[in-house]
């Protein structure tokens, strides 16, 4: 099957600055895609790329087997919701839609129904007379949403889709876009800073630091076999154990990840591995445990309810040798 | 509430209609000489009031020749102001490139340098090219003044119009000259308004670096100046003076409308 897009090798430096190094990444049609990572580890440059607003400096970029390496973004068939909407403001909303229909020179009726289309399927039907400045912050990424739908690009890129909104009409949005893409069967690849947001939206994630791809996988992959110390950390915040302390439990000197909800404390018993309680958060249903295991910090998330440990007491902390995760990339 | 905010106290008022006089009393003068009977000089009050001086004014070819030059230099500088400096202002606020900075402020520069040095600085490079002194050396002198105005305008649109309406604009299949005349061009449309008539304004009264690079020809206020000092039918000059006045005012009330909203940054939506 060929790949919606495919990155061979593909380098962006900015003099010094490598924000992308030998990226490759194949994304399958019809797939939700995530590039994850911190700020600065060029994620954003790499979208930017299969839109065509930045040249890779080397390697080679193709979008449904068609070499896109040096074509303008005007002529890719990729389109982009940007983070900050870039609505039109000299446009209402119904403008704004049909902006790339009049640019094809659609006749006008077409041009209208489909941009009354696309506004139906992002439900803000009755709003296209309306100025972008009288949109609540929801509504104008709706309008850059169905902009960028409104002439079926077979890629559509989303930039921190829902960096800027609040916490409810995120939740709510990102169920949107999930049965959005379905509905339209069209690959949709977005970038986060979010691993939460990530490992609940995506099909499949891959991890950037530092201008290079550290892992591609299911969300569960990544966040279960984190392949590196990075990723463990990144990811939900794995803990991270070295060789030192792994040869001792499981007899390979790897370095290797363990998740937090997968250690169990009890009161203190011979026999089994004693720590010191050095602090605890409470996070509602869950509390989280910071333990000091012979100078190895672990933290834990313990279900919460009266057994949990105070601060300080001495705990026996236990879990499955099988939850720990040897890392490949690790030497 | 606003209408709670305490009103200002007599002496205030007082001293902002003094200083409303003082600027404003000398061209209410200039306004009453235009319909004086006395023509030889200025008495105070005037011994009579006429409308004739309008009817010889409008028989003045000289007067015509001069207005009419004017109204061609000031419209041929703000043509030549409005490409360069929005060109100037886009490359400015669009890029980063070596030397941004500097650009910026050596286009700021002739409107902070005193007139005369450009005069006399134009004024001995059209000598030492052996340029010819015509309508285009005055038309290049106002423009450098022009072109100012126009790029602070449309600088500061620029910088209040996110950049990304652009590349979105690309996105969605415009090439750059769509991309110019249905998203930047709207957008900057009103700026380049207010910035092309202020530079008309500027242009059309300007005094310094025309006597510097024009020859014979006159302008209306070198003609104005030349008038005040030869005393002939001197209420012309008054006349006149109020037609300058009229149209100098309106531009810039125009362009002070047009500016005076659209404070949020244009495409930046949250």
């Amino acid at each position: 099957m060929t790949a919606a897009v495919s990155l061979r090798s593909v380098s962006r430096h900015f003099g010094p600055v490598k924000a992308m190094d030998k990226v490759d990444l194949e994304i399958v049609p019809g797939e939700f895609f995530a590039m994850l990572g911190p700020s600065g580890s060029g994620k954003t440059t790499c979208l930017r790329v299969i839109a065509g607003f930045e040249q890779p400096t080397s390697g080679s970029i193709a979008i449904f087997g068609e070499d896109a390496t040096g074509v303008p973004p005007y002529r890719r068939n990729v389109n982009t919701v940007f983070q900050d909407y870039a609505l039109f403001p000299h446009f209402n909303v119904i403008e704004n839609v049909a902006y790339s229909l009049m640019l094809r020179k659609v006749p006008k009726p077409e041009r209208l129904r489909q941009a009354g289309e696309a506004l139906e399927l992002v439900k803000l039907s009755g709003y296209g007379e309306r100025r972008p400045a009288q949109l609540s912050g929801g509504q104008r990424q709706r309008v850059a949403l169905a902009r960028a739908i409104v002439n079926r690009p077979s890629v559509l890129l989303l930039d921190e889709p829902l960096g800027a909104l609040d916490l409810k009409l995120r939740e709510n949005m990102q169920e949107e876009l999930k049965s959005l893409q379905r509905t339209l069967g069209i690959t949709f690849i977005f970038v986060t800073h979010d691993q939460g947001e990530a490992l609940s939206m995506a099909d499949r994630v891959a991890v950037f630091s530092e201008g290079r791809v550290m892992q591609v996988g299911s969300p569960e992959e990544i966040y279960t076999k984190p392949n590196s110390r990075f990723v463990a950390d990144f990811v939900g915040s794995s803990n991270v154990l070295p060789p030192a302390f792994v040869e001792g439990v499981a007899g390979v000197r790897r370095w290797a990840s363990l998740r937090p909800e997968a250690i169990r404390v009890g009161p203190p018993d011979v026999g089994r591995p004693c720590a010191t309680m050095v602090s605890r958060i409470y996070l509602g249903s869950s509390t989280r445990l910071m333990l000091d295991l012979n100078g190895t910090r672990l933290h834990a998330l313990v279900p919460s309810g009266p057994n949990v440990p105070l601060q300080g007491a001495q705990v026996a902390v236990e879990f499955d040798a099988s939850a720990l995760h040897l890392m490949e990339g690790e030497g | 509430m606003r209408s709670d905010v305490a009103r200002a106290p007599l002496g205030l008022k007082l001293a902002a209609a003094a200083g409303l006089s003082f600027l404003l009393a000398p061209l209410l003068i200039i306004f009453v000489y235009a319909f004086t009977t006395e023509e030889k000089s200025f008495v105070w009050p005037p011994p009579g009031l006429t409308l004739k001086w309008f009817a010889v004014t409008w028989g003045r070819p000289d007067v015509w020749a001069a207005l009419s030059l004017s109204v061609q230099v000031a419209a041929v500088s703000t043509a030549v102001a409005l490409v360069l400096g929005t060109l100037c202002a886009a490359a400015v606020s669009q890029s980063r490139f070596f030397g941004r900075e500097t650009i910026s402020l050596l286009v700021i520069l002739p409107m902070a340098l005193p007139g005369i040095i450009t005069g006399i600085a134009l004024r001995s490079a059209f000598s030492l090219l052996e340029i010819p002194f015509s309508f285009w050396t005055i038309v290049l002198g106002h423009a450098t003044f022009c072109i100012v105005v126009v790029y602070n305008n449309a600088v500061a649109r620029f910088r209040r119009t996110s950049g990304s309406l652009i590349e979105v604009s690309m996105d969605l299949g415009a090439d750059g000259f769509q991309t110019f005349r249905y998203i930047i061009l709207p957008n900057i449309a009103t700026a380049l308004l207010a910035g092309g008539m202020l530079a008309f304004a500027l242009s059309f009264d300007e005094v310094i670096v025309t006597t510097f690079t024009a020859w014979q020809q006159q302008t209306l206020p070198l003609w104005m100046l030349e008038e005040l000092i030869r005393p002939r039918q001197r209420p012309v000059t008054n006349v006149v003076a109020m037609v300058v006045v009229l149209v100098t005012l309106l531009p810039i009330l125009g362009a002070f409308y047009l500016t005076r909203d659209g404070d949020q940054v244009a495409g930046a939506g949250k």
